[in-house]
């Protein structure tokens, strides 16, 4: 046995893994670690420490992670405290997307813990003289079998040492028939803090002798300033000082308010950008940009096969920019004095942020303590990054902590947008309904745009004064393109955009939920022209067993009445339409399984959409805890259902006019439905994630749901009552 | 003159040095330290900076301490009495009624100025009542479970 008396912990309990001789190749863009030192320690008093570079987003993988590791462990649930995102103690894990922290950070961890548990066997063998296979394990006190009352903790064998070993991958792991705390509906570690407001989110942070900063931004990147008033603040409370480099403005007080106050009053005169091409010319922009053309899938022969098709269908669908819209704006604290530069942040990428914010504050990474605090839900690349970087310039330039809150308007305007795209879909059928041809395209820019590099972030650009380059990215929009079906005569081609009138990155699902509301309302197009019933249509195409259950299951909660669409059902004499739709995926193609039922309401006077019963089914392998997963179907489907009845980002030709609650809404209490869940549990599947894949059905669901209520297909997100009207008359 | 201003908060009274016109959310945050109350919008069109003041749910964020003046203000904190969790918080952690948690605070308040004015209202008027409360990680249906909870906690054995 490998000697575990290593150093003892430095302060915290842990030294700064960049120094544990793991021999990880250190890579921007994240990298994994072997070390079993990086993902677990135990302490004295018996507590284990468990470490992610991944971080929480009020997804409550904080707790289904710490379920993991007690679970592989055998200690009790309360003894695991995950620490998670912190550069100087955690893994480099890269950024926290993709419904990926389950697969990947969930794996890393069972692996680490079953590596860490037969190590603490084998000591303990040594230490209390007897075999391993003479040993049980219980609540992280290991006994031997015959003679219970001869015992060591964890604690005793390790506590504050380090275990000097790789996780080699080796160690036996628990069948999931033996699992008692993974499986289980474990409450969330962090609500009861979070009800009594002693949750510390990023906004919440106080750093000693902070400043308060508040942006001042022009309308729109590409605006140039044209003057500026310095004395429009010089009668008001402070002393408020005012920052500018280039197109780069803020105020910093003492007191909040007074930088609140300030940037409402400077007077700023913006020269306007006037080359948006506003809502109305958006998807002629995009379709007119120059793209790069990367094919999926060509089985060939799709042209003649169309051409040889009984009946041929033709669509056009759009996705409009949306905004990840956090309840709580951007915040950032930012520490930067000599050499050194401390971060609080929200980011969902603590190491490569920190890298780029190195660049930024112009030392190594290695000089840069980057610390994720929680914010308010972010659901992809919001304005944390940036809110970092602004905090960042400005406690360089003052030389003291500097807090910067974006305002709502802030972070309506300057997050990156959920990408608006186009969507192209041609089909056959031959005589007998069967489909023969498919055609897919889409026109997207791209929905991953992190930019590694410090001078390409808006911060950096409004102080150069220089526009956007094109990004350098064309990733995201392939998830879900391509569908899980079976017929032949396939083709399915991306035309990635060479830039974006608005600046985008990724949004829950990436294209995802643009690609499967395209394919799964084209299947139910052609369902109807095939006269056949939504779901009989698909599984003709489907021969995944899971994917089947999961379809079928979600039908019977619902009480699926087999019959072609439309229904063209009233309410009554003078009702309201009636109907139900169906879509069906499988999340990347290969994660979690989902099926959506919704039941809408429709009147026909104004078009308002009303959706009266959700049903989802999802097989997500392994359920770690089946609350949990819950939790997040709700939460996809109402926020999906959101952004398919009244979310778009409007803007002219100037400036992004969506920028409060009333000029971008979102669903209301008043408007979300009851939503029923069915869980298929596949214990001998691995575990994938669930933080996404129930969004990507709903805004196919409900169009169907809508063309079987009124006969009307809407191909055009979000399915607003003018346009519903429109389609009626 | 900043200093000159008392108000009342969570039972105690507390001298501010904020200038009268100051909106309420930043002398709560900033000054008493006291951060159940959210910067959302600023706007008072999102929920979550709400307190009570008196018996009503408010925004916190445009109301200004001149015009709160003495009135009792009792944020998420002040719910808590002698260590423990008011029905409505303990009705949350039943129910597992937050992703993110952000607009908690305020839905919490808002929840509860409802119960003390109707102890048992329908599913619609709880709907009603909390439509000026956003949530962006779709956690209603939870919110919705935990108000019927509470009202269930605070007022299951007095009614008859």
């Amino acid at each position: 046995m490998t000697d575990a008396g290593g150093a003892a912990f430095a302060k915290g309990g842990r030294e700064d893994p960049r120094k544990a001789g793991s021999g990880r190749a250190e890579s921007a863009w994240g990298e994994t670690s072997t070390w079993l030192d990086d993902w677990l320690a135990i302490q004295p008093d018996g507590a284990v420490l468990a470490f992610s570079g991944k971080v929480e987003l009020g997804t409550g993988v904080k707790t289904a992670l710490a379920q993991i590791v007690a679970e592989e462990l055998d200690v009790p649930f309360e003894s695991v405290r995950m620490v998670m995102g912190d550069t100087d103690l955690t893994p480099n894990e890269g950024f926290t997307a993709g419904s990926m922290t389950i697969q990947s950070t969930g794996t890393a961890l069972r692996a680490a813990a079953a590596e860490a548990r037969r190590a603490l066997l084998e000591l303990a063998s040594d230490r209390l003289d007897a075999a391993v296979n003479e040993l049980t394990v219980e609540n992280g006190t290991i006994r031997i079998a015959n003679h219970p009352d001869r015992s060591i903790t964890y604690a005793e064998i390790m506590g504050g040492r380090r275990f000097n070993l790789q996780v080699t991958g080796q160690a036996p792991v628990k069948p999931p028939e033996a699992y008692r705390i993974v499986g289980v509906s474990v409450p969330r570690v962090d609500i009861p803090r979070i009800v009594s407001g002693e949750h510390v989110y990023i906004q919440d942070l106080v750093v000693p002798g902070m400043l308060h900063a508040r942006l001042v931004r022009p309308p729109h990147l590409g605006s140039k300033l044209v003057n500026i008033d310095e004395s429009s603040i010089r009668e008001l409370p402070g002393p408020v000082q005012l920052v500018r480099h280039g197109n780069f403005i803020a105020v910093v007080s003492e007191r909040e308010e007074h930088a609140i106050q300030a940037a409402h009053q400077l007077a700023v005169g913006w020269q306007m950008a006037g080359n948006l091409p506003g809502n109305q010319g958006l998807y002629d922009a995009l379709r007119g940009q120059p793209a790069q053309e990367r094919v999926l899938l060509d089985e060939g022969g799709v042209e003649r096969a169309l051409e040889g098709a009984a009946r041929r269908l033709h669509a056009i669908y759009t996705q409009p920019y949306q905004a990840h819209a956090s309840i709580g704006p951007s915040c950032a604290v930012a520490d930067v004095r000599g050499d050194r530069a401390t971060i609080w942040t929200a980011t969902a990428g603590p190491h490569p942020l920190r890298d780029v914010l190195a660049q930024l504050a112009g030392m190594s990474p290695e000089r840069v303590h980057l610390v994720n605090v929680e914010g308010a839900g972010g659901f992809g690349h919001n304005g944390a990054d940036d809110a970092a970087a602004d905090a960042v310039v400005l406690s360089k330039e003052l030389g003291r902590p500097v807090r910067v809150q974006w305002s709502r308007e802030d972070e309506f305007i300057w997050e990156p947008k959920g990408p608006a795209g186009v969507i192209e879909i041609t089909g056959g059928l031959d005589e007998t309904g069967q489909i023969v041809a498919w055609d897919y395209h889409l026109w997207s820019p791209t929905h991953v745009n992190r930019s590694p590099v410090a001078q390409f972030l808006p911060t950096s650009l409004l102080i150069s004064g220089q526009t956007a380059p094109a990004s350098p990215f064309a990733f995201g929009a392939e998830r879900n393109a391509r569908t899980n079906y079976s017929f032949s005569k396939q083709r399915v081609t991306l035309h990635y955009t060479s830039d974006s009138p608005l600046r985008t990155s990724a949004f829950r699902s990436l294209g995802g939920a643009e690609n499967t509301f395209g394919n799964e309302s084209f299947m139910d197009e052609m369902a109807a022209a095939a006269g056949l019933d939504p779901i009989e249509f698909r599984l003709r195409y489907l021969d995944d067993p899971r994917g089947r259950a999961v379809i079928q299951a979600a039908a019977e909660r619902a009480r699926w009445e087999p019959r072609p669409s439309p229904g063209l059902r009233r309410t009554g004499p003078e009702g309201a339409a009636i109907g139900r739709g169906m879509a069906y995926a499988q999340y990347e193609n290969d994660q979690a399984i989902v099926a959506s039922i919704a039941e809408v309401e429709v009147d026909l006077s104004s078009g308002a959409v009303r959706v009266t019963r959700f049903v989802v089914a999802q097989d997500c392998g392994l359920i770690i805890n089946p609350d949990g997963v819950k939790n997040q179907i709700e939460g996809n489907v109402i926020q999906s259902l959101s952004r398919a009845l009244k979310e778009e980002v409007r803007f002219d030709q100037d400036r992004i006019t969506s920028v409060d609650w009333e000029s971008y809404p979102i669903l209301k209490f008043s408007e979300v439905p009851e939503v029923e869940i069915v869980l298929i549990n596949r214990p001998d599947q691995r575990a994938v994630g669930v933080g996404e894949p129930a969004t990507v059905t709903t805004a196919a669901a409900v169009a169907n749901a809508i063309f079987d209520a009124t006969g009307v297909r809407m191909r055009q997100i979000p399915f607003t009552p003018e346009r519903v009207r429109a389609g009626i008359s | 003159m900043a200093g000159d201003l008392v108000i009342n908060v969570n039972g105690k009274s507390h001298a501010v040095t904020a200038a009268p016109d100051t909106p309420l959310l930043y002398v709560l945050r900033n000054e008493l330290g006291l951060h159940g109350p959210k910067y959302g919008c600023g706007l008072e069109q999102c929920g979550a900076c709400m307190v009570l003041v008196g018996s009503e749910a408010r925004n916190s964020c445009k109301l200004t301490v001149g015009e709160v003046g003495q009135a009792p203000v009792t944020t998420l904190e002040g719910l808590i009495e002698n260590g423990e969790l008011h029905p409505v918080q303990r009705a949350f952690i039943e129910e597992q009624a937050a992703q993110c948690g952000y607009c908690t605070g305020g839905m919490i308040i808002r929840a509860t100025a409802l119960l003390l004015q109707n102890p048992e209202p329908s599913d619609q008027k709880i709907r009603a009542a909390l439509d000026g409360n956003l949530c962006r990680c779709g956690s209603h249906l939870r919110i919705l479970r935990a108000v019927k909870r509470a009202s269930e906690l605070m007022w299951g054995d007095a009614q008859p």
